[in-house]
């Protein structure tokens, strides 16, 4: 039997503040352990919390990128439970009154735009870390007190790669806001997913389950296809679906329940009474809304409609902000869309991916590219030439020019000395010469390459074929 | 008299005038100490090294021919669960037995700034969790009046220091009634500030929505002194209020004609003893001859303020003592095999009873099943009677009632009977729930036994309630008698 696939995501999000959430200590990813702490953020007897103001801002920044209302006042309360990691023994989140409601992100599946609403999105603090040993474990309070959001989606989403595309989505905007670097693998962006199937047409809810540890784009589409799967099995046995809580094993492919004692959880929420609630005005919420940046989807539209790129490079492009903000740069000093986007798209992001590197270790600068595509264009190098100065550039960090006048690498234009080579070659290839006048146009190109071979590449191509048809014409 | 026996203003004068120095005080306060302590006990720990380096900076500064603020060279006790940086600070519990905070509570560097003389940390109700000082995990306290007696609590031995002279003024905390109950019982003046007047930053949080610190006194001068130095808007407290900084000492008007009193019937109800009842209406008598304009009005959901007050509280008391887990500070059980056990056992070898049955009832109340049908009740409730006091501050200025149903009850006769023990919070609570001010001054004995008035006034109007507590102390004598507690010598300043 066919079932209809019912998926909603709660993502957590750290937002990267200079200081933790409700005290002044750094909120910087690292340090050695326990050495971003202080009384506060240690649950020290006596201490209050101080709501950083600048954490709501953030909050309240993703929540108008991801087209959400934000309440007008922000109140916390206490989610009781016990764990080393959780100092106050209490976790200071939002459950009556989120941060702010009914938002929604578009994204494309199959050219066609879906909108996945947001039910919510809350400002909470991040536990520690537990580093589990062999008989001890171990407890690392730099992480407690971050400023974290939630962002619970509807159940909206209708496929495993539904699942990993609102994701995505969701990702690039906020980095495009800048309030996170939502690094999966540092844990600065994680998502549980809640999942059911019921047959198609039906308006009722078939029992779901929660998967958790969902830490890459990757493990968030395969740990939904199998839990789909594994539904699927059991109801196609007549078994029913119990409500439960799974864990997403990476590495065996499975998703397996968690003890029950981990989540036999009554978290006893009541309002935080040592936080007063601060007021959110409309002023306040303008400021903010004035702070966000060109978002994803605009960006696309204007890359279209501006640059006249195809929709596919607009959508790599503006995928993810550094990505767009350098091919934008790289525009301002070679103003040749599509080259450009050519350049970045295949030959920059094959060489990041190689190397393991992101954009932002990249050492070729927007000038250096926008200046490397110019002297191709100009001519002075071939195309071919070009991508090992591109290479280069990649490994050295030097201006194109540089690396062709280093190399002479520059292309030969000159017709006079390319004649001669060009007749060259065609006298030494009297089999090309006959199978090209027997209409095997291929054999051009062995003779291209061979004048290519000569000048190790710096001959100029359309000169090359423009000499060497002249002489096999005549 | 001797010099512990005295008020702070009195010694102040004697200090800048050169009588006597900070030295000559800090000496007499622990020689008192050292003549009662082992049978009052109102202390879980002096300070005696830090006291004479504080008393020595005073006198260097007289001496310099410098100003000195009211309570420079004047000895303070401080509750034990108020934080001070580097000196122990138990909450008398077994869990924070050996606790050294790393860091002053607000107020504490307010004392430090202004140069007064940390004596000591006082003894209370484990975690401020009692009404008589009998909850404390190190021994019980007990009333110079008669040691065979109950200081009351939970600021119990700040309040007995201060009756026996063991000190000149005190810090304690309110949560329920937690400064003024053993301010009545030990006849001396306790005063709870309106919530949010002073910063509750390093004290240790009882429940959060009622904790307030506040002074105890030997009369209504000192504690307008000692208020000036505690109050004011903290940013590291966020429920602290923001408000120009007044000077409590302006209220000190020995004039009550106009004000508008009102005794609220609910406070008079079955359960007051009946010379308690005569005491408080004749300190009403005593206003209404100083000019003073007196009705009877009603707080119609005074009745509940109690059951409201427990659950509220002891809710938050459930999520605030989730943080003594034996992982970071404190009491951790020496032998535990796994995590559960490691929280089970410290919890239950860390924790004394009373403590342990506010986090269960607490606990209780916030689960889910019955957090509608108590929390939430509550906390309607509490506005209810918030409203009822708002109402009523429409008509009259203060609210004159008892402190206690009755004084001081004697040691072991209600620790093993938590409602009866509750019970005793029933007249105190109200100005809790709703945050008002409230003090406690003497106003009369029962077979020698102080008994406490009780004054209440809206928010913020403690200028108002110091202004008839002056009032009355300036036209009677209850707060001139001493326990006569091993020769004390009583009489005037
Ligand atoms: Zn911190």
């Amino acid at each position: 039997m066919d079932r209809e696939i019912i998926i909603g995501l709660e993502t957590h999000v750290e937002l990267k503040t200079k200081s933790k959430i409700f005290c002044s200590c750094s909120a910087q990813f690292g340090g050695e352990p326990n050495t971003n702490t202080c009384p506060r953020c240690l649950a020290m007897p006596g201490t209050l919390p101080v709501l950083n103001k600048q954490a709501v801002e953030f909050a309240m920044k993703a929540a108008l990128a991801l087209n959400c209302e934000i309440l007008p006042f922000c109140v916390f309360d206490r989610k009781n439970y016990f764990y080393p990691d959780l100092p106050k023994g209490f976790q200071t989140s939002q459950y009556t009154y989120p941060l702010a409601r009914n938002g929604y992100i578009d994204i494309k599946v199959n050219g066609k735009t879906r909108r996945i609403r947001i039910n919510r999105i809350h400002l909470e603090d991040d536990a520690g870390k537990s580093i589990h040993e062999k008989n001890y474990s171990l407890v690392d309070l730099n992480r407690a007190g971050v400023p974290l959001i939630e962002i619970v989606t509807e159940p909206d989403i209708r496929s495993p790669e539904e699942a990993r595309l609102y994701l995505e989505k969701l990702k690039a905007i906020l980095e495009y806001t800048e309030v996170s670097d939502c690094r999966m693998e540092e844990g600065s962006l994680r998502c549980d997913a809640n999942i059911s199937l019921r047959p198609f047409g039906s308006d009722k809810l078939g029992t779901k389950t929660e998967i958790k540890n969902l830490n890459s784009f990757r493990s968030v589409q395969r740990g939904l296809e199998y839990e789909v799967w594994r539904q699927n099995q059991a109801l196609d046995n007549g078994e029913e679906i119990v409500q439960e809580t799974l864990q997403w094993d990476e590495d065996l492919g499975v998703t397996v329940p968690m003890r029950s004692k981990e989540e036999a959880h009554d978290y006893r929420y009541f309002p935080e009474p040592d936080l007063v609630p601060t007021v959110i005005t409309e002023e306040w919420i303008e400021a903010v809304r004035s702070t966000i940046p060109e978002l994803p989807d605009s960006r696309f539209k204007r890359f279209v409609e501006e640059y006249g790129l195809p929709e596919y490079d607009a959508e790599v492009l503006t995928a993810s902000r550094p990505v767009a903000d350098y091919y934008e740069a790289c525009l301002k000093f070679c103003p040749d869309p599509k080259a450009v986007s050519n350049w970045v798209m295949v030959d920059l992001f094959a060489l990041l991916k190689a190397n393991n590197m992101e954009l932002a270790d990249c050492l070729i600068s927007p000038e250096n590219l926008g200046e490397m595509i110019k002297l191709i264009k100009e001519g002075t190098i071939s195309s071919k030439i070009a991508k090992t100065v591109f290479e280069e550039m990649f490994k050295t960090g030097k201006t194109a020019s540089t690396i062709v006048e280093e190399k002479g690498l520059v292309q030969i234009s000159d017709e006079g000395e390319l004649r001669a080579l060009v007749e060259r070659v065609v006298a030494e290839s009297p089999k090309s010469v006959e199978d090209y006048k027997n209409g095997k146009k291929k054999a051009l190109g062995f003779m291209v390459g061979q004048v290519m071979k000569e000048t190790k590449g710096k001959a100029n191509p359309q000169l090359v074929n423009k000499l060497l048809l002249e002489i096999l014409d005549n | 008299m001797k010099l512990n026996e005295l008020t702070a203003h009195r010694l102040h004068e004697m200090l800048i005038n050169r009588e006597v120095s900070a030295r000559d005080i800090t000496e007499a306060v622990f020689n008192r100490i050292d003549e009662v302590e082992d049978e009052l006990k109102a202390y879980v720990r002096t300070t005696k090294d830090l006291a004479y380096q504080q008393a020595e900076e005073v006198d260097q500064k007289i001496q310099r021919g410098e100003n000195i603020p009211p309570l420079a060279g004047i000895p303070i006790a401080l509750k034990d669960n108020i934080c001070t940086k580097g000196v122990h600070t138990t909450c008398s519990s077994k869990m924070l037995e050996n606790f050294i905070p790393p860091y002053d509570a607000t107020v504490v560097e307010k004392i430090k700034e202004n140069s007064a003389v940390i004596v000591g940390k006082t003894n209370m109700d484990e975690f401020a969790m009692g009404s008589s000082t009998e909850t404390s995990a190190f021994y019980p306290t007990k009333n110079p009046w008669d040691i065979t007696r109950v200081p009351g609590g939970s600021s119990g031995g700040s309040a007995a220091a201060v009756a026996a002279d063991e000190t000149i003024v005190a810090l304690g905390s309110d949560t329920g009634g937690s400064i003024r109950q053993p301010a009545a019982f030990c006849g001396v003046v306790g005063l709870k500030p309106t919530y949010g007047v002073v910063s509750r930053y390093g004290v240790v949080a009882y429940a959060s929505s009622f904790d307030q610190v506040g002074t105890i006194t030997k009369d209504v001068t000192d504690c307008a002194l000692l208020l000036n130095v505690i109050a004011g808007h903290d940013s590291n407290d966020t429920t602290s209020v923001k408000r120009e900084k007044v000077d409590y000492t302006k209220a000190l008007i020995d004039n009550v004609k106009g004000l508008k009193i009102g005794v609220p019937k609910e406070y008079f109800a079955e359960g007051l003893d009946p010379e308690v009842e005569k005491a408080v209406l004749e300190s009403v008598e005593v206003l209404k001859s100083m000019g003073a304009q007196c009705e009877e009005v009603s707080l119609p959901h005074l009745k509940y303020a109690l059951p409201t007050y427990c659950i509220i509280a002891m809710a938050e008391a459930s999520a605030n003592m989730a943080r003594y887990d034996g992982i970071r500070y404190g009491y951790r059980t020496p032998e535990a095999s796994d995590l559960i056990e490691l929280y089970k056992k410290t919890r239950s070898e860390g924790f004394g009873n009373e403590v342990k049955r506010r986090i269960m009832l607490g606990t209780y109340a916030l689960s889910t099943g019955h957090y509608d049908a108590y929390y939430l009740k509550a906390q309607k409730v509490r506005t209810l009677i918030k409203q009822d006091f708002e109402e009523i501050f429409k008509k009259v200025d203060v609210l004159l009632a008892p402190v206690t149903p009755d004084v001081a009850f004697r040691l072991g006769e209600k620790v093993d009977d938590p409602l009866t023990m509750y019970l005793t919070d029933s007249l105190t609570v109200p100005a809790n729930i709703a945050g008002l001010p409230a003090i406690s001054i003497p106003c009369g004995f029962k077979e020698g036994m102080p008994i406490g008035l009780q004054i209440l006034a809206k928010h913020f109007a403690e200028a108002t309630l110091l202004q008839v507590a002056y009032t009355f102390e300036r036209n009677t004598d209850f707060h001139r008698r001493k326990p006569n507690y091993k020769g004390q010598e009583g009489g005037k300043n």
